[in-house]
């Protein structure tokens, strides 16, 4: 470890503009490994949420209510027609000030929603949004004629959904979804504009303070990035794969 | 309601209207049939055919007239279609297996999730099945790996796990090649002769004349003539009935 500080304390000396100083001082790299924990943890919850989001709003989408409908397409429209940004600061903004206060202490008054709450909230509608119109378009790939099968032997609408209808549509909508879940990763970055620390605020406030360590630390957030995604990628790819059916053409 | 007993029909459908928006499709069609009997539905391609036998098991509704099946109104507007449908089993032209479960897991799902059966007991029956229709080699196989005569034996062996006490086949050999299509009307066959009242749409004519107890020929939402094979093949009056005979024949 110690060999390795070194070499970078050295790299500084002799190249400038290449500090990689998250490599040497303990109070920087604490900073750039709680911006990468708070990413992490941002999007895993923000996967989850859409992913949920866009399953309930699917299943509502076959409604035979009108208004249950309605409601959903609204909700598409306005997520899918607006800028995620926009969204996010409207939601931290302009929610955050009617969301009720506690007072740990006596004295402070604290939101009970933090802005990484509002950062998941408005992130996770947002990529919802396209997970139902994906999660739908694989819906409407079962044909109808399976429906009327699992019927005719007596499964409930609500069977068929779960037990023929969903397996089916998650296989064929795995690919659509792996497009948006890997853009959903890479817009948790927009949570910088209400502070949430994670990678990309914490970068910034590392090359405010060390000009000289602008270009390593932008290589880092490229390097972490591509990591993530890579992650994430491999294993919707191996789900994708476990998910094959022999004979299938999915 | 259920004051049936075996000397009434089964089935019994009396003047049944229906329509699809404006088309009428079904222009008062009766037929009755009776516990073991096997009947036959032949015409011409848009008569109403698979519309008939869709609304035996309640896949379509209807505007006018009555069906009755073991007692059960299917016009009721509280119908229990999980109890009409427990007695009446469907096969259709397009198997429509559910293709990312094997074979046998086609077979055991419905008495597994809707008569909730023991899962061993379940296993021993669609092994049973599978065996009767000939493809106990093939039960951990997906659909995508059979043919089609296999998938429509799977298919007819999924139909029979829920013990149903009628049999509807909507041109079940349709969309198969000449060399399959004889496996799968052998399956048919030892159904029949195991007293299984079978309702069929087909267009074999061979078949259906060495099995049915009664055919029954539609044209253009009517029945225009019915009879037992011997006399319907032979001494068929109705010019439409001939007509198509002979095109067929
Ligand atoms: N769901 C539907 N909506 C509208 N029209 C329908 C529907 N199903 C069937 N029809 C119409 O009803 C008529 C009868 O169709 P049906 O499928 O019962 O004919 P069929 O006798 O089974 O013909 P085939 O031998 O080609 O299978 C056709 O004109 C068809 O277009
Ligand atoms: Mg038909």
């Amino acid at each position: 470890m110690y060999l390795i500080a070194e070499f970078f304390r050295q790299l500084v000396e002799d190249y400038p503009r290449w500090n990689f100083i998250w490599m040497y001082e303990p109070v920087q790299q604490e900073k750039v490994l709680s911006g990468i924990w708070m990413t992490i943890q941002l999007s895993v919850a923000c996967l989850f949420f859409s992913v949920i989001i866009g399953i309930i709003g699917a299943f509502l989408q076959g409604s035979r209510n009108a208004i249950v409908r309605m409601v959903v397409q609204g909700y598409i429209q306005f997520f899918r027609n607006t800028p995620p940004y926009v969204q996010l600061l409207f939601f931290y903004f302009a929610l955050g000030q009617f969301t009720p206060t506690y007072s740990p202490d006596g004295w402070l008054e604290v939101p009970i929603i933090s802005n990484v709450g509002w950062a998941i909230i408005s992130l996770s509608f947002f990529a919802g949004a396209f997970n139902v119109e994906i999660f739908r378009a694989g819906i409407e790939a079962v044909p109808e004629s399976t429906r009327e099968a699992a019927s005719s032997l007596g499964f409930s609408r609500a069977q068929t959904f779960r037990y023929i209808v969903f397996p089916l549509a998650v296989r064929v909508s795995l690919p659509a979804l792996n497009n948006n879940l890997v853009n959903l990763v890479k817009t948790t970055t927009q949570a910088f504009g209400i502070a949430v620390p994670e990678l990309l605020y914490q970068s910034v406030t590392i090359w405010n303070d060390y000009p000289s360590a602008l270009y390593p630390t932008m290589l880092l957030v490229f390097v972490v990035y591509i990591v993530l995604v890579g992650v994430l990628v491999m294993s919707m790819n191996g789900w994708e794969r476990q998910m094959r059916i022999p004979g299938y053409g999915l | 309601m259920v004051s049936w007993t075996e000397k009434d029909p089964i089935v019994s459908i009396k003047d049944v209207h229906k329509s699809f928006g404006a088309l009428e499709v079904l222009k008062g069609v009766s037929l009755d049939v009776m516990k073991g009997e096997v009947i036959c539905i032949i015409g011409p391609s848009g008569s109403g055919k698979s519309t008939l036998i869709r609304c035996i098991n309640a896949l379509n509704d209807i505007q006018g007239g009555s069906i009755h099946v073991r007692g059960i109104d299917l016009t009721d507007p509280h119908l229990n279609k999980l109890e009409l449908r427990k007695k009446v089993g469907m096969v259709f032209q397009q198997y429509n297996l559910f293709p990312h479960k094997t074979a046998i897991e086609n077979v055991m799902m419905a008495p597994l999730l809707v008569l909730k059966e023991d899962e061993n007991e379940v296993r021993a029956r669609a092994r049973d099945l599978m065996k009767k229709v000939r493809l106990e080699e093939k039960e951990n196989a997906y659909p995508g790996e059979l043919s089609g005569g296999q998938q429509q034996r799977v298919a007819i062996a999924r139909s029979l796990a829920m013990s149903p006490d009628i049999m509807l086949f909507d041109e079940v050999t349709a969309a198969l090649d000449p060399e399959t299509v004889k496996e799968v009307l052998v399956t048919i066959k030892d159904l029949a002769q195991d007293g299984m009242t079978c309702i069929l749409v087909t267009h074999e004519m061979g078949f259906a004349r060495e099995i049915a107890d009664h055919i029954y020929f539609t044209d253009n939402g009517v029945i225009v003539e019915h009879g037992p094979p011997e006399t319907f093949f032979t001494k068929a009056k109705d010019p439409r009935t001939k007509d198509f005979l002979s095109q067929i024949l």
